[in-house]
């Protein structure tokens, strides 16, 4: 009798879809549907950001920053902006302030509920994609009204914003507040007591507290697993420090902190219950003010040719801290500029959270620290040196078959 | 998780003077206000000698259990290329959280820098980065691999370089090139 030999197989995934800010590439390993390691490989797509900032004057930077992330095309120039006003030493008015927490919590709702769109497309619920999708829609209407362009929102300008938001306008604002509150109650029935969503994200794709403190991970993936971290609280910028809010973490709601996909998608439905409460505070105590430092851009620009000097910028976007150094140098253009997205400090985190589970899993594990699950655009699989190859259609196709076996 | 007292931005400065005497310069306690409220936020700098820096590091654990590492920057200038890792202790407790960057200057001759993944595993990436950007070399580092940069590239080309290993001779302007 032959003897059997069991080994595992190489499956990697990615790297490339245009949807996806940081193309990212896994190898797996795995023994059958079971997932053995994993490795990420980064940066099939850098663009140069950094190299090109720093050939550009600050104000010309924060367009470019825009351009980092359609998602977050308010947190990356705005916390430039927040290092450059450092070094030039530039008083924010405070009325300016609280326009930014209010588009800064806009964009947040806006990141959330895309990503739950999303996070139930991975486990074959698209008619709950559709049903976010169209509440994301009222929020990027609110978004067109307020900022004069639906995604890359060009409101940034360093010492303040470029619009102001008048008491003529707050209806608006109310009213979109009152549809996500109306439909709130749905949402909150849909990803939290559906038996099928519990199957699924409940136990799955675990990030225990001492491996999301260890690999830094930031944002709603280290709340889930019970981190009490965010930037907001833990060191205030624009005007958090005058509202009324605490950290979001699963306990809040269930008592309990696992970890898994299930507390990710608790924290961030919190998390946009949170930014409503936020925008009301903001328009109840909007003080008065004006919106920009220095209106005269041309005097700006004097001004931070002579800024000399090194800074940070750290803000809570709505995946986690993104954070940038920025250092001038007397100079026209900015000296040197680091850039650290929240899915830089995320991708680490992805190899336990991903280590013992299966194939049809990857989808919604890899989704649940919401970077765009694009990347599962191409996979081939290696079987007996017979390679087979898998698109991300056959990959999303067999997350929804596990969905369906676990219903019936 | 974080311990119960909290030392004061001055308090953690002045450890690291006391342990580092010495190798520790260009300290700075940078204080900012925000909103009506006038709510305080610090961000602490501090430069020091390569030798050190490995026990500056360690040095951070006695603040805070597990400080948050969020990512290294750094730059050419002159003769030497000046790393700048971006740490934070006491997170969780509202507006307690202090920035603590520590920057360490490599000259160019010998850019080696010992990896800090022992203690922080989370800080692969940021040394990967380092490594391939600005050409330094970080010993004992886990996986010695390029994340962002594709292996077609030269390996002695580093883009954030601004002297003659930087990447000029790769970059071709639109405007430069005759049609």
């Amino acid at each position: 009798m032959s003897q059997t030999i069991k080994t595992t197989f190489q499956l990697p995934i990615g790297p490339i879809h245009p949807a996806l800010k940081e193309p990212v590439a896994f190898e797996f390993e795995i023994d059958g549907e079971q997932i053995v390691d994993v490795s990420v490989a980064l940066g099939h797509v850098h663009r140069a950001i950094e190299w090109a900032g720093q050939r550009r004057n600050p104000i010309q930077v924060l367009y470019l920053a825009e351009r980092i992330c359609g998602i977050c095309s308010y947190c990356h120039p705005m916390a430039f902006a927040l290092a450059v006003e450092r070094i030039a030493d530039i008083e924010v008015p405070e009325h300016a302030q609280y326009l930014r927490v209010i588009h800064g919590e806009i964009e947040r709702m806006c990141s959330h509920i895309l990503w739950a769109g999303v996070a139930a497309h991975e486990i074959g619920f698209d008619s709950v994609l559709f049903l976010t999708w169209e509440l994301r829609e009222k929020l990027l209407d609110l978004t067109e009204y307020l900022t004069g362009n639906r995604v890359t929102k060009g409101i940034s300008m360093i010492g303040g914003v470029r619009r102001d938001i008048t008491p003529d306008m707050y209806p608006k604002i109310q009213e979109t507040l009152q549809v996500l509150k109306d439909h709130f109650e749905k949402l909150r029935r849909i990803f939290l007591e559906d038996k099928t969503f519990k199957m699924r994200s409940k136990g799955c794709g675990i990030l225990t507290k001492e491996n999301a403190l260890k690999l830094v991970a930031v944002g709603p993936t280290t709340r889930a697993s019970g981190v009490k971290k965010d930037v907001r609280l833990d060191q205030s910028y624009f005007a958090y420090g005058d509202l009324d809010f605490d950290y979001v973490t699963p306990d809040v709601l269930t008592g309990e902190v696992n970890g898994d996909v299930y507390d990710r998608i608790i924290v961030r439905l919190l998390e946009v219950k949170q930014s409503i409460s936020l925008i009301e505070q903001c328009l109840e105590k909007m003080p008065p003010g004006p919106i920009v430092s220095e209106p005269k851009m041309a005097k700006l620009l004097a001004k931070l040719k002579k800024a000399e000097g090194e800074a940070i910028g750290r803000m809570e976007a709505p995946r986690g801290e993104v954070f940038h150094y920025v250092k001038m140098n007397a100079n026209e253009h900015v000296y040197a500029w680091k850039v650290r997205a929240p899915t830089y400090s995320n991708i680490m985190p992805w190899v336990p959270m991903l280590k013992g589970q299966q194939i049809a899993d990857i989808p919604i594990v890899a989704a649940s620290t919401d970077p765009c699950m694009s990347c599962t655009n191409r996979v081939i699989v290696i079987e007996n040196n017979k390679t087979l190859t898998l698109g991300k259609e056959e990959l999303h196709q067999r997350s929804i078959q596990k969905t369906r076996r676990l219903q019936a | 998780m974080t311990q119960e007292q909290k030392a004061t931005p001055e308090e953690v400065v002045q450890s690291f003077q006391d342990a580092f005497s010495q190798n520790i310069s260009e300290t700075r306690i940078e204080r900012h206000t925000t909103g009506v409220k006038k709510t305080e936020f610090v961000h602490i700098w501090m430069r020091v000698n390569r030798n050190v820096f490995k026990d500056a590091v360690k040095h951070l654990f006695q603040f805070d259990e597990y400080p948050h590492f969020a990512v290294s920057s750094g730059y050419d200038i002159e003769d030497s290329i000046d790393l700048i890792y971006h740490f934070s202790i006491y997170h969780g407790s509202r507006d307690k959280e202090l920035s603590i960057n520590i920057k360490v200057s490599l000259p160019k001759s010998d850019p080696t820098l010992e990896t800090i993944t022992d203690l922080i595993p989370g800080a692969l990436i940021s040394e990967q980065e380092k490594q391939e950007m600005l050409g330094v070399r970080i010993t004992n580092i886990p996986k010695d691999k390029r994340v962002f940069i594709n292996d077609d590239i030269p390996k002695d080309v580093y883009p954030w370089r601004r002297d003659e290993t930087g990447p000029q001779k790769y970059i071709k302007n639109l405007h430069e090139v005759k049609q």
